[in-house]
């Protein structure tokens, strides 16, 4: 009987055990993002935190034409195929006041992030609106645009003998947008099929804003002031014109046929030999500096976003916050993994891993900055980024400034001034038919 | 015994012995179709048109209201939409003007015996059997004027075809054409199949030239089912998204059905994207009814 007994009671005892293990192993999270390094690398990252705690998450990847449409479709069912998501900056205001995200301020606060993380990836990534004290998103993979650029060509000493006979100062690393210009200019030799200058030209979701966006920055021009909604006189101002101007004369010295590129081709024309300098995403620069997918990359150089006639130097900010879905069943899983995340360690790994990380900590430190050819040109645009409207109609408005910014630059219709004209007034009655201007 | 007795009988007594009456295999056909048709096709539709009068947008949790007849009077009122009408309506005309010569013409030259004629007309045929998405990807590559063969093949040097606002569309065009004539073709050599051979003969007999005997025979009896073809094409083009989404993205390429779908799933303005959709589909039911009567007149000829 004893025997009996005893067996139950170390079946039952096993059974507990087994069932304890099975239950740590079933705690699963899946983190929504795009399909591209920086998700791989989070992937890998998160492994470790598997390791810890048992709880296995899964970075699910879509390509990036489907992103958006991908993530707000399981927004809209409410569905919680996804716990977490790491959306686009623009997205914070339809994330929000539709509800799809949690309020992180309470989490933002007790763990002091505004401490830890830089200051435009908080006021770009994690709070909307902006200025509230209202936080949706843990910053999580910094970017902005940057430019790589042939080292080779700019060394060269009969190149460098030529540039300065022909503008009278030294072939460099452009500062400015001019010298940007000039180079695109003097490189651009279609007869040897070489060219100037690649830059973003893809209108079907936020290529081309980005690329114009830089410019009209950093001629001194905005895009509109993001609290009053206020457009007119500030999205057509002269200096914006200027920056829109200066972006269709970069489009005279790309190669033949740019009318519909962004990461992709912008990255083939440094490894296909074709251009002298290339705009892109810092967080497509890695296969630049890579021999089996660049064959140009020890003569690969990167700059920041040059600045404009003022002094004025801003770029388009990239990147994302990671979200945690209102509808997901694991809030509380989410919230912990979050914490993990934040940490010092993970992020200085993340950093290693190839993620860009936004603690200031580790972007400040020369670890990071001398691990690639790139990260000091990183960390000095994270200090100088500016972002679209992330109001939650943006999809509306971005689409109104690539249709009217669109023929301009690429199919040579009408002027910049035209082009921010028509878009102010398109941007004003959308803002009123949303009752922006209360 | 049974079973051999029951092979025996035609179809409907065998049902009939089995205890299945015409009715019951009627509905057992009919009634998953008419299922399908209600759930997958009428709903929607219904629900779509309900929508269609509101400013209910898919992304928002704030409940719609009813607008009556804004959404549709601010897109008949909204000049993108008209460019985006009048862009389709050039690149149907273009596109299903050149399938109908195009395949028309393959047709007539393989309506004749020649050597290896059934592997010509089964390689003619591939272009419609692939990926509308991958053949646009496909004629994007072709198109490109840094490696692309066709701008070396006609000596056009850098054209770009795809990004030159005044060509982008054309260039669409063409790719649907390459793809979408071998529909044609197809239908047309049924069609050309099926006149009398006796006719040619008489023609022949009378000495009729091929001009009089392809006006007065073969174009008269094959026209109705060019009709079809054209009925059929037609509306595919008017409705044309993934070759065009794929290939370019030149405003003045941009067709109503990308429009549509900007409206719908990129801007989530749900409301105004049915009624969209439906003054697309009252235009395409006109185009077609005025195709069907004048189809019908041929036939009465």
């Amino acid at each position: 009987m004893r025997k009996i007994v005893t067996s139950v009671i170390a079946g039952i005892g096993l059974a507990l055990a087994c069932g304890t293990s099975v239950r740590a192993q079933d705690k699963e999270l899946t983190i929504f993002w795009a399909e591209w390094d920086p998700a791989n690398y989070l992937q890998e990252l998160v492994n470790d935190y598997t390791a810890e705690t048992g709880v296995k998450v899964t970075v699910q990847t879509t390509p990036w034409p489907d992103f958006q449409t991908k993530a707000f479709t399981e927004f809209n069912a409410h569905g919680d195929a996804y716990d977490m998501v790491v959306g686009d900056s623009q997205w914070l205001g339809a994330g929000s006041t539709q509800g799809h995200y949690v309020d992180l301020t309470d989490f933002f606060n007790q763990h002091k992030l505004n401490d830890v993380m830089a200051p435009a990836t908080i006021k770009y990534y994690a709070e909307y609106p902006g200025g509230s004290g209202k936080y949706w998103a843990i910053p999580l993979e910094g970017d902005a645009i940057g430019w790589s650029y042939r080292k080779d060509w700019f060394e060269d000493p009969k190149e460098k003998e030529a540039f300065k006979a022909k503008y009278g100062y030294d072939l460099a690393v452009p500062t400015t947008y001019a010298q940007l210009r000039d180079i695109a200019e003097f490189f651009h030799r279609p007869d040897q099929k070489r060219y100037g200058v690649a830059i973003y030209t893809d209108n079907s979701y936020d290529a081309m804003a980005m690329g114009v966006e830089s410019a009209i920055f950093s001629y001194g021009g905005d895009l509109g002031d993001y609290a009053t909604y206020k457009v007119d006189g500030i999205t057509n101002s002269k200096e914006a014109a200027a920056g829109l101007d200066m972006y269709k004369q970069l489009y005279k010295f790309t190669p033949p046929g740019w009318g519909k590129t962004f990461f992709v081709e912008d990255n083939q024309a440094i490894t296909g030999g074709l251009a002298a300098m290339s705009m892109n995403f810092f967080a497509f620069f890695p296969p630049l500096v890579n021999k089996a997918t660049n064959p140009y990359a020890d003569v690969t150089g990167f700059f920041a976003n040059p600045a404009g006639p003022d002094g004025k130097r801003f770029a388009a900010l990239g990147g994302q916050g990671i979200s945690v879905v209102s509808y997901s069943k694991s809030k509380d899983e989410a919230m912990k993994f979050l914490e993990w995340f934040i940490k010092d360690e993970t992020q200085k790994k993340w950093a290693e891993l190839g993620g860009y990380t936004c603690s200031q900590a580790v972007l400040k430190s020369d670890a990071f900055q001398n691990a690639t050819p790139y990260n000091k040109a990183f960390y000095d645009t994270m200090f100088m980024v500016k972002d679209f409207w992330a109001t939650p109609e943006y999809a509306e408005v971005l689409d109104q400034l690539n249709q009217n910014i669109y023929p301009f630059v690429v199919g040579g219709k009408g002027t910049a001034q035209e082009a921010l004209d028509k878009t102010a007034a398109d941007w004003k009655a959308t803002f009123t038919k949303y009752n922006r201007y209360k | 015994m049974a079973s051999v007795a029951l092979t025996n009988l035609d179809p409907a007594s065998r049902a009939a012995a089995r205890g299945w009456s015409d009715l019951t295999i009627r509905n057992l056909f009919i009634i998953p179709t008419l299922v399908f048709l209600i759930v997958f096709n009428i709903f929607p539709l219904i629900y779509s048109l309900g929508y269609s009068f509101t400013n209910f947008a898919a992304n928002r949790s704030e409940p719609w209201q009813f607008v009556g007849l804004q959404n549709y009077r601010e897109l008949l009122s909204d000049d993108h939409i008209w460019s985006n009408f009048v862009i389709t309506a050039k690149y149907v005309i273009v596109s299903v003007a050149g399938q109908m010569v195009v395949g028309f013409g393959l047709a007539l030259l393989l309506n004749r015996s020649f050597p290896m004629k059934g592997l010509i007309t089964t390689l003619l045929l591939l272009p419609m059997m692939m990926s509308a998405a991958v053949v646009g990807l496909f004629w994007q590559l072709l198109y490109s004027p840094s490696w692309g063969p066709i701008n070396y093949v006609f000596g056009l040097g850098d054209f770009a075809w795809l990004s030159n606002p005044d060509s982008a569309l054309y260039a669409v065009a063409i790719t649907d054409i390459w793809m979408w004539s071998p529909f044609v073709m197809l239908l047309s050599l049924a069609g050309l199949s099926a006149v009398p051979q006796h006719l040619y003969e008489a023609a022949a007999i009378d000495r009729a030239g091929w001009w009089y005997t392809f006006t007065r025979i073969t174009l008269p009896l094959v026209s109705p089912i060019l009709l079809i073809a054209l009925i059929f094409r037609t509306m595919e083009a008017f409705k044309t998204f993934d070759i065009a989404y794929t290939m370019t993205t030149q405003p003045t390429a941009e067709l109503i059905a990308i429009r549509l779908y900007k409206q719908a799933f990129q801007q989530w303005d749900t409301g105004k994207s049915c009624a969209l959709a439906y003054i697309v589909l009252i235009m395409v039911l006109a185009i077609t009814n005025l195709y069907v009567k004048y189809l019908n007149k041929v036939k009465e000829r």
